[in-house]
């Protein structure tokens, strides 16, 4: 009467230590130039070595520039962590995916591009949308930089093990439903908070019925609700995904891991601490109004007015409108939009980029819109230039840029400008997340593709 | 070795806003450094500062009427990304101790692993703590590790914190976690053995 969270956690648990704390073993550990230097430090100045160095990988992605990638990076700062980035596994014999090369691209992109991520295993970064690789049925969070030391130190961290929530989505999805949409629809009715503390597991018909891609979607943005993470269970579609992929098992391992991950699923009597059911015919194309993503509505909507009980709430909801420039009643359409980013390890997959290009196709780019496209990973760039993706999107008058964290969190020079309001696929809208004063409007990809080529905030299926 | 942590009596800062999310704790323009120092002066920057640096009036950290080791905030402090220099820019800016009715757990964690003590109080607990700042922004808070209390200082408002006997156990000896499990290394290989033999 397990559920899929526990059989994982159970099994990497090396000892409990006060009957809360365990000691969690990591089967794989991904790190980034922001939140390791400060770790590998801290290694240094204890004098001592990485524990196990085979199962960490390494890829800048946060603050790398997404054009000319094969210049040296300006910004000194951005170009110094990289650089340690690099001295550190250097130094210590860890695998890096350096910039421009094949594997490059964002850590949470990459690793289940590659087959690094597979099902079964605990995995942990520090970086909070580590949650993405639940989506092959993985344990994996986010954690702080002491951790990552702990976990270059010893391949464990120390963790309380969080409650455990269910969250069904049943049904079949409207036309122009993605999956940003069902997890924008999940946050806007569970709360930023509704998460904390728990591990969730996605399940439903019409969660099996995703894309692994669309699945990370979902996964990524568990963070978002405060979930320690998100994960579902692996079954073919995970494991068709997976095959023959760079890292993945093959030959004989193959068979024998195919074996093992698909007895990876909750009993069916296992009892979760909270377990929520959403009908999938109640999800519209989402758009947020707000500054946490948790202020998420049908893009027809109108903004809610505040809740008038809560004095707090509401202090919260009148600074979020007033930083965004909006009215309580106010409809969302046809709101004016002066930037459209697409990408991030939220919706920065070949196949955003395919739904996009496909929305734009024959179209030509709204006059006084600026878009930036950015593929998550290498691959996916490659990939959107083979299949003529790009040929597409420079007709309608859109440019392809080179992969990376961009314009998510701006720490490249992708930064929206102060007051300019920009529809993004990424994860967050918090104040200033995409530049001082940038305000931001999360959606899918679809949502986003409507609104670069006519100007304002569209419903995809009026196009 | 880290500070150690026991009792607490400081006057408070704060901060009456729900969901404050780590970008506006420590915006990312400010994550490029790779030491854990200097953060301190960028906490809550788009609050405290105007565009040219100037000092913002109306933010508590800018006023002359607020000072403290401790930060009360609004709930779910510390949303958002994992990013540690969160907890290293408020314990840079001086702060021992943030005290909020609900924490974020990257955050929580982050806080707990530098020495800063997150404190989770009632929703009723917190009301009090905003409305004696409010009433006499010279009020004192008490906060008891050992006890796992935090009080008003000569009211009778008092509450029963939770914190798990390890970390407090660390906190109070100023502890550091790497050395704990880089001391078990030898048992970690044996779990290793252990999983790769049930395969």
């Amino acid at each position: 009467m397990n559920t899929l969270f526990d059989k994982i956690w159970d099994a990497h648990t090396v000892k409990v230590l006060d009957g809360n704390s365990c000691v969690l073993y990591i089967d794989r550990q991904y790190i980034h130039e922001v939140t390791s230097p400060q770790a590998f430090a801290g290694l240094r100045s204890r004098g001592i070595d990485v524990f196990r160095l085979h199962q960490v990988t390494a890829s800048p992605d946060h603050n790398i520039p997404t054009r000319n990638q094969h210049l040296p990076i300006r910004d000194t700062q951005s170009a110094t962590q990289v650089a340690t980035l690099e001295r550190n596994c250097a130094e210590n014999g860890i695998t890096i995916f350096p910039i421009n090369t094949k594997n490059n691209g964002i850590i949470h992109v990459i690793g289940p591009q590659t087959g690094l991520t597979q099902p079964g295993m605990t995995i942990v970064c520090g970086d909070s949308h580590t949650s993405t690789h639940g989506a092959l049925g993985c344990v994996a969070f986010g954690i702080g930089t002491s951790e990552v030391e702990m976990a270059l130190a010893s391949q464990c961290i120390l963790q309380a093990k969080p409650k455990s929530m269910r969250i069904n989505v049943e049904g079949e999805l409207k036309q122009g439903v993605c999956s940003k949409d069902i997890i924008l629809h999940i946050i806007a009715k569970l709360g930023t908070g509704g998460g904390t503390g728990y591990f969730v597991e996605f399940a439903g018909s019409t969660i099996r019925s995703l894309s692994i891609e669309a699945r990370m979607t979902i996964c990524n943005m568990s963070i978002e609700m405060g979930a320690r993470g998100g994960m579902i269970a692996p079954d073919q579609v995970t494991f068709d995904y997976l095959k023959d992929r760079e890292f993945a098992p093959k030959g004989k391992e193959w068979d024998e891991a195919v074996a093992r991950w698909s007895l990876l699923r909750s009993d069916d009597d296992a009892v979760f601490d909270k377990e929520v059911t959403i009908d999938a015919a109640d999800i519209e194309p989402m758009i947020t109004y707000g500054t946490n993503p948790g202020m998420g509505i049908a893009v027809s909507d109108v903004i809610p007015k505040a809740d008038d009980g809560d004095v707090a709430a509401k202090t919260s909801h009148k600074k979020a409108l007033a930083y965004m420039g909006f009215t309580e009643g106010e409809k969302m359409e046809g709101k004016r939009v002066d930037y459209v980013f697409v990408g991030s390890c939220t919706n920065g997959r070949i196949e955003d980029l395919r739904a996009f290009t496909q929305a734009v196709r024959g179209r030509k780019k709204a006059e006084g819109v600026t878009v930036w496209i950015v593929p998550g990973s290498k691959e996916v760039e490659r990939m959107a230039i083979e299949e003529g993706l790009q040929e597409i999107l420079r007709e309608a008058g859109f440019e392809l840029r080179q992969p990376g964290c961009s314009a998510c969190l701006a720490m490249n020079e992708d930064k929206i400008p102060a007051g300019k309001y920009c529809i993004a696929t990424s994860n967050r809208n918090f104040e200033g997340r995409q530049g001082q004063g940038a305000r931001t409007m999360l959606a899918g990809p679809l949502v986003a593709a409507a609104a670069a080529v006519t100007g304002v905030v569209t419903d995809p299926r009026k196009l | 070795m880290r500070n150690k942590f026991t009792t607490l009596v400081s006057r408070a800062v704060p901060l009456p806003i729900e969901n404050i999310d780590t970008d506006q704790i420590i915006p990312a323009r400010f994550l490029k450094a790779v030491t854990r120092e200097g953060f301190g002066e960028n906490l809550f920057r788009d609050w405290r500062y105007d565009e040219s640096g100037a000092p913002k009036a109306d933010f508590v950290m800018n006023s002359p009427l607020y000072s403290g080791e401790i930060l009360v905030a609004g709930k779910n402090f510390g949303c958002g990304s994992s990013r540690e220099h969160a907890a290293w820019a408020i314990g840079g800016a001086g702060f021992r101790a943030v005290v909020s009715s609900f924490f974020a757990d990257i955050f929580r964690n982050n806080a707990l692993n530098n020495g800063l003590l997150p404190v989770t109080v009632s929703e009723k607990m917190l009301a009090q703590i905003f409305a004696a700042i409010d009433n006499d922004p010279a009020v004192e808070i008490k906060i008891d590790l050992m006890e796992q209390t935090i009080e008003i200082v000569g009211t009778d408002s008092k509450e029963r914190f939770e914190i798990t006997p390890y970390k407090k156990q660390c906190l109070m000896a100023g502890y550091d976690n790497v050395d704990y499990l880089v001391s078990i290394r030898g048992e970690i290989e044996l779990f290793e053995h252990k999983k790769q033999k049930e395969r």
